[in-house]
């Protein structure tokens, strides 16, 4: 599973990647981030998988003195649940420059946006 | 890892590639932010299946569900996206 | 055309590098260091049944730390760049009403839905969540209320508050810490309590439920900047 889930993140990746440099419109642009995203968390998990162990929760299924050989590494789930967070945080300020843009020119279509060329 | 799970992560893994296409290809911006919200969604439910509930939880709640919400109210103040 | 050749060429060298790294994956079928050692120690150093939130709230808590500070500084940004050139806005908007059902659904689920967040983020040391699930469920309660009136508006006041606070008990505990135990942010100031119980895990209940408080308004506060913009 972890080869699926490693492979589709790749392929998310890839996707979130073509669609952020060729699309002109500002707010697909950002979908297209919030895709590659996505497949970046789903890599870093895919990692920290190991086949025939469970969540690294302990309970009455798994005691603290079984824990070492009955979970998974919880290092990655630790880290992609920052990533997460923060991926909001990043996706929410780049809406609101796209917000603001349009506010000030009335355009969302980057390729219209001639201040900065030269 | 049983049978079943393994078809339902490729299932899985089918859409989310599927919803991504959408994403990058559709006309409408409306569709693409839905498609998107829908590739964190079944991502969230591999997260689970990949014995990772902490993430799954964060993915459904955060980046499927409050991200795509963001999308749209910043969609409905460019009146649609179209300039 | 140039422009679309050489994204195509990008992405094949990206896809290539991403094909070697796949096929040269190997699973481990140990754990390394590192995770054995949480493994190992956190049942009984720290009481906490969820190793990904002992993780995150007590042997990496600078990271979280770190994290929460990013997110204020998002929304303030946020409502930094929102806030500007709004007082020129006079064409009024007539918005339809949102209709009876989500109205009175919305009364209904609302209390449910921050109950619900309270209740992820305390016990995210025995179960799945946390303080960043419980504040975005917190989050999902006020858009739901933006949701039946978009010309709604919250107390930023309020919101500010609670971000401060919990802000502030965040880095006081972490402080405690370099007195009262090991070092900045250990969680082993109060007892670790006897292990599954709602009381346990020293004092990382109460920074998970300080966080997702904060994480909670501030997710809030960016959904409001955000729905101000309507205009009023």
């Amino acid at each position: 599973m972890d080869w699926i889930a490693m492979g589709t993140g790749f392929t998310l990746i890839l996707m979130g990647l073509y669609g952020a440099l060729t699309n002109r419109n500002i707010l697909r642009i950002i979908v297209s981030f919030t895709v590659a995203d996505t497949g970046v968390n789903l890599v870093l998990v895919a990692v920290g998988y190991m086949h025939g162990r469970t969540a690294p929760i302990l309970d009455e299924a798994v005691s603290a003195a079984q824990a070492v050989t009955r979970i998974i590494d919880p290092v990655p789930q630790a880290l992609v649940l920052t990533a997460i967070v923060i991926g909001l945080g990043v996706t929410a300020l780049m809406l609101t420059y796209a917000y603001k843009l349009y506010e000030v020119k009335g355009i969302l279509d980057i390729s219209k946006c001639k201040d900065l060329k030269w | 890892m049983n049978t079943v799970m393994f078809a339902i992560s490729v299932l899985l893994a089918v859409a989310m590639i599927g919803a991504a296409f959408i994403t990058i290809l559709a006309k409408r911006p409306a569709t693409a932010m839905l498609a998107a919200g829908l590739v964190s969604l079944f991502a969230s439910v591999l997260f689970l299946f990949m014995a990772a509930p902490d993430v799954a939880m964060t993915e459904a709640a955060i980046g499927s569900g409050l991200t795509t919400f963001l999308f749209f109210f910043v969609l409905g103040r460019v009146r649609g996206g179209r300039s | 055309m140039i422009r679309r050749f050489a994204v195509f060429l990008l992405l094949l060298a990206l896809g290539s590098i991403f094909v070697n790294l796949l096929m040269g994956y190997v699973p481990d079928s140990e754990l390394n260091l590192t995770a054995r050692y949480y493994a190992e120690h956190t049942a009984q150093d720290i009481g906490a049944a969820n190793i990904v939130t002992a993780i995150v709230i007590t042997y990496r808590g600078l990271d979280t730390l770190g994290e929460v500070t990013v997110l204020f500084l998002t929304a303030t940004i946020i409502g930094m760049v929102l806030s500007q050139g709004q007082k020129h806005r006079a064409l009024q908007r007539q918005l339809p009403p949102s209709g009876e059902l989500l109205t009175t659904g919305s009364r209904l689920l609302v209390p449910l839905i921050l109950l619900l967040g309270a209740y992820v983020f305390l016990n995210g040391h025995l179960t799945p969540g946390g303080g960043f699930q419980g504040g975005a469920i917190i989050a999902s309660a006020a858009l739901l209320l933006l949701l039946t009136d978009p010309l709604r508006r919250f107390s930023h006041r309020l919101i500010s508050v609670v971000e401060s606070v919990s802000g502030l008990v965040f880095v006081a505990s972490g402080v405690l810490g370099i007195l009262y135990a090991g070092g900045f942010l250990d969680s082993r100031i109060l007892s670790t309590g006897t292990f599954g119980a709602l009381f346990s895990a020293g004092v990382i209940p109460v920074i998970y439920s300080f966080v997702g408080l904060k994480v909670g308004a501030e997710f809030t506060s960016m959904l409001t900047n955000l729905a101000e913009t309507e205009q009023s």
